[in-house]
């Protein structure tokens, strides 16, 4: 049951007249599974999410929904679908009550369940205040919510969220980090952000897309060994010299930083840690720090896209 | 069903903003003026004369003529946001998302509309009702211009509803829809300088023919098929112009 891939995403491409948006993609989603779904601005992420829901047609290529191929047979794919854009799809002169009847309507939510989905998507998106509000006269942050409430409102297999947090305080975010936590368990997410600490601690699954291409794709564990880096970094009451310090053994190059702080480059699978703590204790150079150089999610996220642009 | 969804959010909707209310008070307003200016006709000169035109052709009839033209003008802006609005605010999305086919979010588009048209000739129907406290009226003609004046408001909406597909610019959908119904509407009036055939041909693409008949209490079929056929023809086209918007944008 959990291995069954729910989207599968077979070569798409999609051209507009000069320019290609997105370039021969392709990727699956399983049961249960959040996939991540990063890029710069302009990348095709946005043009992704759209074809996925069947708001775009592919130029090339095709999207499977559950098995079943979104443009052959739209009602049946998009029953399992629950999209919120990148712009929420907000009929502003409505209030919050009869926008989410509407789209319980649309959606097939049945007649008896209308009242009971829509007061438990307003509870899990906290909107049970504004119930009655006109949507136009709520704040962003309530719009965005209002705009997520539709999309988890007929609890559909498939979420495909465009930037959910866009335009949240910090406390709103955490709310729909545990609400995207929640519905994991019984649904796929697909998640596009700009905030790379929501990946690392929401996602399964990477892609990372620059002008078009996918670029990597990898699960989170992948990543973090991406993450680990050949660098310590080390600290000292009594500093030595680089030439001392390069004499330990595994040691490629000792780079000094300052007030006795060092990082020590050395070949992956060759810590030289245990090496240096003998050594600093003979030679009395008071060490006070030893850290493992870690690189952020931002600096594999700049390094893969910066280099696919000099390519 | 999902169709009717549609319908009634969107004839809701018309009564959300003060739009569809102020459409029907200005209507209402204007046609009452007109159809008390017939009455006013009908009560200095019918005593005077013997066997002419009744109470039916003089007041309801010239009436109905008038709120066509009327309603010419005003169902462009009806129309104008149906589609226009939904790609301005990219609302279209949440109606591409949800299990519902093109076809369905058109149709049902257009029976909110043809619910308004309908409330909106309801409210025009009680002036000629109220005759009644002091006359008698031919209901064949009535029906007949009724029937006329729905098909060809009908058709009004269909032209209009497709202008909407084509832009996401209400205005730009009002002019347009403006503009082909003033043509459909002016396409004879060639002042006998074509040819006979040719003449025949504009004669019968020209939308108020049609209706003019059927206001004189002439039923024939082949205008009824015109008014169908011409909504068909934009229903259809507004259904695949939605299609191709997800291929364009």
């Amino acid at each position: 049951m959990s291995n069954e891939a729910l989207i599968v995403v077979e070569n798409v491409s999609r051209f507009y007249a000069e320019h290609t948006a997105v370039n021969n993609i392709s990727f699956t989603v399983k049961r249960g599974e959040v996939l991540g779904f990063l890029g710069p601005n302009g990348a095709g992420k946005s043009t992704t999410m759209n074809i996925i829901t069947g708001n775009l047609a592919p130029t090339e290529g095709r999207v499977l929904i559950n098995g079943i191929d979104i443009l052959d047979a739209p009602k049946e794919a998009k029953a399992e679908l629950g999209y919120l854009p990148e712009q929420p799809p907000l009929y502003l002169d409505l209030t919050v009550n009869e926008y989410l009847l509407f789209c319980a309507k649309i959606n097939k939510v049945k007649l008896s369940h209308y009242r009971m989905t829509i007061d438990a998507a307003k509870e899990r998106c906290g909107l049970t205040q504004v119930g009655k509000r006109l949507i136009a006269n709520l704040s962003k942050g309530f719009q965005q919510r209002v705009g997520l409430a539709q999309a988890i409102l007929h609890s559909p297999t498939i979420i495909v969220l465009d930037e959910p947090t866009v335009g949240l305080d910090p406390l709103q975010i955490r709310e729909i980090r545990k609400l995207i936590g929640e519905l994991r368990a019984d649904h796929s997410v697909i998640l596009s952000t700009h905030i790379l600490p929501e990946v690392q601690t929401l996602c399964d699954n990477v892609l990372i897309i620059n002008k078009g291409r996918l670029v990597l794709s990898d699960s989170i564990k992948g990543l973090r060994q991406r993450m680990r880096l050949a660098i310590l970094r080390v600290a000292f009451l009594r500093p030595p010299s680089c030439e001392q310090l390069m004499n330990i053994k595994f040691v490629d190059q000792a780079q000094e930083l300052g007030n006795g702080i060092f990082n020590l480059h050395f070949q992956p699978g060759e810590s030289p840690a245990e090496e240096l703590v003998k050594v600093a204790v003979v030679n009395d150079w008071g060490l006070f720090e030893l850290v493992p150089g870690r690189l952020s999610l931002e600096d594999v996220f700049v390094d893969i896209t910066m280099n696919e642009q000099l390519d | 069903m999902l169709m009717l969804h549609i319908a009634s959010k969107e004839f809701k909707s018309l009564f959300i903003s003060p739009l569809g209310w102020s459409i029907l008070a200005v209507v209402q307003f204007i046609v009452a003026y007109l159809f008390l200016s017939q009455v006013n006709l009908y009560v200095q000169f019918q005593p005077g004369l013997s066997d002419s035109p009744g109470l039916t052709e003089i007041v309801v009839l010239q009436t109905f003529n008038n709120v066509a033209i009327i309603l010419l003008l005003v169902i462009p802006l009806l129309t104008m946001r149906m589609l226009s609005e939904e790609f301005r605010n990219k609302t279209v999305c949440l109606l591409f998302s949800a299990p519902i086919s093109m076809t369905e979010i058109i149709i049902g588009k257009y029976l909110g509309l043809l619910g308004f048209i309908a409330l909106l000739l309801g409210m025009i129907m009680l002036m000629p009702l109220s005759l009644l406290i002091g006359g008698v009226l031919d209901w064949g003609l009535i029906f007949s211009g009724i029937l006329g004046l729905s098909l060809l408001l009908s058709s009004f909406a269909a032209i209009g509803l497709y202008m909407s597909s084509l832009t996401s610019y209400p205005s730009v959908a009002a002019v347009t829809a403006f503009g082909v119904l003033l043509g459909l509407w002016i396409i004879d009036w060639t002042q006998g300088t074509l040819d006979e055939k040719y003449q025949i041909v504009l004669g019968y693409i020209s939308i108020f023919n049609h209706y003019e008949s059927l206001l004189n209490g002439v039923f024939s079929s082949s205008d009824v098929v015109y008014y169908l056929l011409l909504i068909i023809t934009f229903i259809t086209l507004s259904v695949r112009q939605l299609s191709a918007y997800r291929t364009q944008y």
